[in-house]
């Protein structure tokens, strides 16, 4: 599993984050997500903004964004809660970023159905690109981490990459979606299966025709 | 009231109660280690499963399990004997066996389950999970390696103590409890922690590798560093005090005690006064008894009757009696404990006690708080009045900020404040069912009057909060003059008998003959003209009565060091030197005469001081509070300022010092 400890606190870090706040648009979404819990109960959006200050700061150093220490006591501080009690929320889950990642935050499956249909050349093909498991390349693009079942099992192996899920890759195709990433283009999302839309059965039957008339028997069609 | 079966006896529990409290009524032991009767349920350790019918055919955590009507429960099936062995094992797999190295070694729960429930050895050959040490504080030492990760110190910390400071972080077998950024744990309840630990993790710093439990003698005692009369054991090997653990009495402290009745038994062995001396052409030089009784009778010899007393902070009932037994009998009544000089009237012991009682404060539903830095002045109060708030009370302080641990409203320093209360104030104390009062020793002089007046208009309870351990105890033996200290200096009298009184100011009586009986060598030692080694709270017999007026009996638990005697003996050898008959020859004739003069001194338990007095309804409170009586939480007494874990307490803890890693 990754090293996950927090950034340590120097005086750099206090210096360069020591003053975050959100922006106006970021302040907004967050008073938002503060006003869906009843009054005093505010301590219940820790996670959305524990989200919304990592998107922020992603947006400031043009990365995936992480959470550096001060910035988890600004969220302490406006939710008004020990911030103890939000490092072990930003500790726990693996969607908060601790260290510093790259603009885009490889996460590779490597859990058993996505390892049988052929992760371990995925990871070949982002090694290939010069990327460490939990290290920043040296470009700054990427970040590698494997990650447990993220739950695309039918359409292993998948990846993710920031907020897009990229399924039934080969190393060609997850080559041709960080290709088109490192391009600054946007590659389509989902599945990169030709033919297939989402997680429907691959190569047969998807939509239950027969099923509409009548109570059609169909475990011998497949 | 559900009826169940617990092993084939048929038992009916409380309403609520859960299947392991069931089983505990039905005198069923069950393993646990999470589990703990005053903190939340968390049932997480998984040991205390046990197979329950109607339900599914599995084993299940009885700690979490509500027990219903007709529930079936076993604890003695090969079912539920696997179940927690399966447990241990997991437990154990990543668990060091480090006990013989370990200070947790046999007083600790694991090493006493596995005793049970462990295998002779372990299947696991892969490398056991370690973690880094956290830094808790001075008082705290960590190995957490050993944490089982039951999470009691994190659930005491938020709940009981109020201050969230220790926290579970990362996951899986990857938790880790810590602290924010490895900061000390901040609070004066910190090193409860200490005893909740199940295991090695969390173990007490000062007395890391000291003893082992089974060669300490265990003596049951009262704390004296404040007023609240924790029940504390003392734990002693040979002449020395190696530690003070709490005593469970629900009453008073509950299952805790603050870090500084803990830690402050290091400095009963510092700074201590083991010699007679006197001052001989304006230094301090050893003498004999002999010498300074002669001196002493000297002094006195134109006119007995010219001798005053002073009683201290931690003294007992035994030592004020004896002292004004001795008084009396050289015809002088000039005896008063309260020595920074507050003259607050006594001639009602009801209006200056903790009426409330500490249990009842947690039903108030409206408390008020004039002049009192609870958390500091008596932390396990703070608890109780943490408690009431939990359960919805509103809590309103006059008087300087303090930091809280429960929401409270600040209505400014000036005790004016109480004459003319904001509307919104009054009307919550008017219409709250069991309002409460607690007036503090920086209030008493200003507004005393104006909250007894105020208790009564709201019909409620009226607490005074004392800090002194000897306060109640003295007040009851009649140790207060109509003006305090002053009506003692007025007098001038030839001879000062200062017992133990370290914060009084000795300047008044600079024509005095000052005599310290007293066991550290502190502010009244270095003031003094002759000292009399005398004896700790930890080296007598003695009874305290602590500020809602329990009287509660404390024994010796050590011998005092060198020269230093009891003070009573000291005080009965000092009457045959003036040649007068004081009418007791042995501790129990002393308290004999103790409990024939004031018969509630006899009895343990709450002391009946009658109704409160009328009120008057006239009364002005005045004055402004600038600051609380408690300057610095771990150095209030003489033995706390002379152990050495308080003063690092105070350093790094209230005064931001860095700690002296480098001497280590």
């Amino acid at each position: 599993m990754a090293d996950r400890t927090p950034a340590p606190d120097t005086p750099e870090l206090r210096d360069r984050w020591g003053g975050f706040e959100f922006t106006e648009a970021y302040r907004e979404k967050a008073d938002r997500a503060i006003a869906r819990y009843p009054e005093g109960r505010q301590r219940s959006a820790v996670m959305p903004l524990l989200d919304l200050a990592q998107r922020q700061v992603g947006e400031e150093t043009n990365t995936q964004g992480w959470l550096p220490l001060p910035v988890i006591e600004y969220v302490a501080d406006y939710l008004d809660m020990p911030v103890i009690r939000v490092l072990e929320v930003a500790t726990f889950y693996f969607m908060y970023n601790l260290k510093p990642v790259g603009r885009y935050h490889v996460q590779v499956c490597g859990t058993t159905p996505c390892m049988l249909r052929g992760s371990d050349g995925l990871f070949e093909a982002c090694k290939k690109r010069g990327m460490k498991k939990g290290e920043v390349s040296e470009d700054g693009l990427w970040t590698l981490t494997e990650v447990e079942c993220m739950g695309n099992c039918a359409t292993a192996p998948m990846v993710q990459i920031n907020d897009d899920n990229y399924e039934d890759l080969t190393p060609e195709r997850l080559d041709a979606v960080l290709d088109a990433l490192a391009k600054g283009e946007q590659p389509k999302a989902g599945t990169q299966e030709p033919g297939r839309h989402t997680s429907e059965p691959a190569g047969a039957l998807s939509t239950l025709k027969d099923m509409v008339s009548e109570n059609h028997d169909y475990r011998g069609d497949w | 009231m559900p009826k169940v079966t617990v092993d084939g006896q048929e038992i009916e529990v409380p309403d609520g109660a859960t299947v392991l409290q069931a089983c505990e009524l039905a005198g069923k032991e069950i393993p646990r280690f999470c589990y703990h009767e005053r903190l939340s349920i968390a049932g997480n350790c998984r040991m205390c499963l046990v197979e329950v019918k109607p339900g599914p055919p599995k084993p299940q955590a009885s700690c979490a399990l509500p027990a219903t009507e007709g529930q079936e429960i076993r604890t003695d099936t090969p079912m539920v004997k696997t179940a927690r062995e399966g447990v241990m094992e997991f437990l154990l797999i990543n668990h060091p066996l480090d006990c013989p190295i370990c200070d947790q070694g046999g007083e600790c729960d694991l090493q006493d389950q596995s005793v049970a429930y462990g295998r002779g050895g372990s299947r696991y050959h892969e490398n056991k999970r370690a973690v880094t040490e956290k830094y808790m504080g001075p008082l705290i030492k960590t190995v957490m390696t050993r944490c089982i990760h039951c999470t009691r110190c994190v659930r005491f910390s938020e709940e009981i103590a109020g201050v969230d400071e220790i926290g579970a972080l990362y996951r899986g077998e990857d938790m880790q409890i810590t602290t924010y950024l490895e900061q000390a744990a901040e609070h004066e309840l910190s090193a409860n922690v200490i005893d909740l630990c199940p295991v090695g993790a969390l173990t007490s710093r000062p007395y890391a590798f000291e003893a082992r439990p089974w060669e300490l003698k265990k003596t049951l005692s009262i704390d004296v560093s404040d007023a609240v009369g924790a029940n504390i054991r003392l734990d002693s090997r040979g002449r020395e005090v190696m530690r003070a653990l709490p005593r469970i009495n629900d009453d008073v402290n509950e299952e805790w005690i603050s870090d500084k009745a803990r830690y402050q038994v290091d400095g009963l062995g510092k700074r201590r006064l083991d010699k007679v001396f006197m001052r001989k052409r304006g230094k301090l030089q050893p003498a004999s008894w002999d010498e300074a009784f002669k001196a002493i009778a000297k002094q006195l010899k134109s006119d007995t009757s010219s001798i005053a007393a002073v009683a201290g902070d931690m003294v007992d009932c035994e030592t004020m009696f004896a002292a004004k037994a001795l008084l009396k009998a050289c015809g002088s009544s000039l005896v008063e404990g309260r020595q920074t000089g507050m003259d607050y009237d006594v001639s009602s012991l009801s209006a200056v006690n903790f009426n409330s009682t500490f249990a009842g404060i947690e039903n108030a539903d409206a408390v008020l708080i004039v002049g009192s830095h609870i958390r500091w002045e008596a932390p396990l109060v703070n608890v109780r009045i943490r408690k009431a708030v939990k359960r919805g009370a509103k809590v309103f302080v006059v008087g300087p900020h303090w930091e809280t641990t429960y929401p409270a409203e600040f209505l400014g320093n000036d005790l004016g404040v109480l004459n003319s209360l904001p509307k919104e104030v009054s009307e919550v104390f008017s219409k709250a069912e069991r309002p409460a009062v607690i007036v503090g020793g920086a209030a008493l002089k200003g507004a005393h009057g104006k909250a007894l007046a105020l208790a009564s208009e709201w019909g409620a309870a009226f607490n005074v909060l004392h800090f002194s351990a000897a306060r109640m105890g003295g007040l009851m033996l009649g140790f207060a003059q109509k003006g305090g200290m002053a009506d003692l200096a007025k007098a001038a009298p030839k001879v000062l008998l200062a017992l133990g009184a370290d914060e009084m100011d000795f300047e008044p009586f600079a024509d005095s003959l000052k005599v310290y009986i007293g066991h550290h060598g502190d502010r009244g030692a270095h003031a003094a003209d002759i000292i009399l080694p005398g004896a700790s709270y930890a080296e007598k017999d003695g009874t305290y009565v602590n500020t809602e007026g329990r009287v509660q009996f404390a024994e010796k638990a050590v011998f005092a060091p060198g020269d230093a005697r009891e003070d009573w003996t000291i005080l009965r050898a000092l009457a045959d030197a003036l040649k007068v008959d004081v009418g007791f020859d042995s501790f129990d004739q002393l308290q004999s005469a103790m409990i024939a003069a004031v018969p509630a001194l006899g009895e343990e338990g709450l002391a009946d001081y009658g109704a409160l007095p009328k009120a008057d309804a006239k009364a002005k409170a005045e004055g402004v509070l600038s600051a609380y009586p408690i300057k610095d939480f771990y150095l209030t007494n003489p033995i706390a300022r002379a152990s050495e874990v308080m003063q690092r307490c105070s350093a790094e803890l209230l005064h931001g010092g860095e700690l002296a890693e480098a001497a280590e």
